[in-house]
């Protein structure tokens, strides 16, 4: 299974999350965002962490009118799949990949620290390692993560099963506690938690690697 | 020509900056603000005869993000 991680100015999470895409056996490279195609045959695309183009306007803002994105989107409509953390969540939204957007944090801190997880929905190839109901640590590292929806498409993303993971204690002011959410295809899930910050014992905690474990079962699968 | 984008946090999303402001002008006294709401102004310098409809173009495409943003245009 092939995978591409997209390298904007200033994402700093994208080797991270490379090392988590390789170490559950995925052939990875690096795309920059100026880049008009993804390489050819890529099954899943990562968008990383980080502060792309410093954060100007809006969190993700200018990162999701870049020429990769477009393609981006269209790898997402033809049902290919997506991983965005942190930065990359805000990316997905701005592009409207998935519904939402995310404002600053309610206390208006940037918050560093590892944060407890509900895992809420376990039928997706992201979240099938984790029992459903299930808390795990994973960290977090945002300024601004706090997820927002209106009432009807926070009651549509329940009552289908999208929402992936909550907080357990919401640092954010998250609305209904949502730290991630996965498409209508279940094919792209867009998260502020870091789970490439959680793969190997180096890290402290390798509740993150069980996210990135499954994904070559897609292949296995196909 | 010039144009003046707006762009404000729709009503009923949580602004935090615009509380954090009303509490340091509660602190300082001025008792009479009963709310703040901060946003942002981006002036555009644009070629002549550029349309108003073609800055709610980038409005809608980039500088305000509609699911929380609202925004004004005002061509100059």
């Amino acid at each position: 299974m092939k995978a591409a991680v997209i390298v904007f100015p200033g994402s700093n999470c994208d080797r991270d999350l490379a090392e988590g895409f390789r170490k559950a056996g995925l052939n990875v490279q690096m795309v920059w965002h100026k880049d008009t195609a993804l390489p050819e045959g890529i099954d899943i695309v990562g968008i990383p962490g980080g502060f792309s183009f410093g954060d100007y306007l809006r969190c993700g803002a200018i990162a999701a009118n870049s020429p990769i994105c477009h393609e981006v989107k269209a790898h997402a409509e033809r049902g290919g799949y997506v991983l965005g953390i942190c930065n990359g969540f805000q990316v997905l939204t701005e592009t409207k990949i998935l519904p939402g957007a995310l404002l600053r944090n309610a206390n208006l801190k940037y918050i560093c620290r590892t944060v407890g997880l509900s895992v809420a929905e376990s039928q997706s190839v992201f979240t099938r390692g984790y029992e459903a109901g299930e808390t795990i640590r994973i960290p977090i590292a945002h300024h601004d993560g706090n997820y927002t929806a209106d009432a009807a498409t926070l009651d549509m993303l329940e009552s289908e099963g999208r929402v992936a993971f909550r907080y357990t204690d919401n640092p954010n002011g998250a609305d209904r506690d949502i730290a991630g959410i996965l498409s209508a295809n279940r094919r792209v899930l867009g998260m502020m938690p870091h789970p490439e910050r959680a793969c190997e014992p180096a890290q402290g905690n390798e509740d993150g690697a069980r996210l990135f474990a499954h994904l070559t079962d897609v292949l296995a699968e196909a | 020509m010039k144009a003046r984008v707006h762009v404000m946090l729709k009503d009923g999303v949580l602004d935090p900056q615009g509380e954090a402001v009303k509490h340091a002008l509660h602190g300082m006294g001025f008792d009479a603000v009963g709310g703040v709401r901060q946003g942002k102004v981006i002036e555009l310098d644009l070629a002549e005869g550029t349309s108003e409809a073609d800055v709610t173009e980038m409005c809608e495409k980039l500088l305000a993000n509609t699911v929380i943003e609202s925004y004004r245009v005002e061509l100059l």
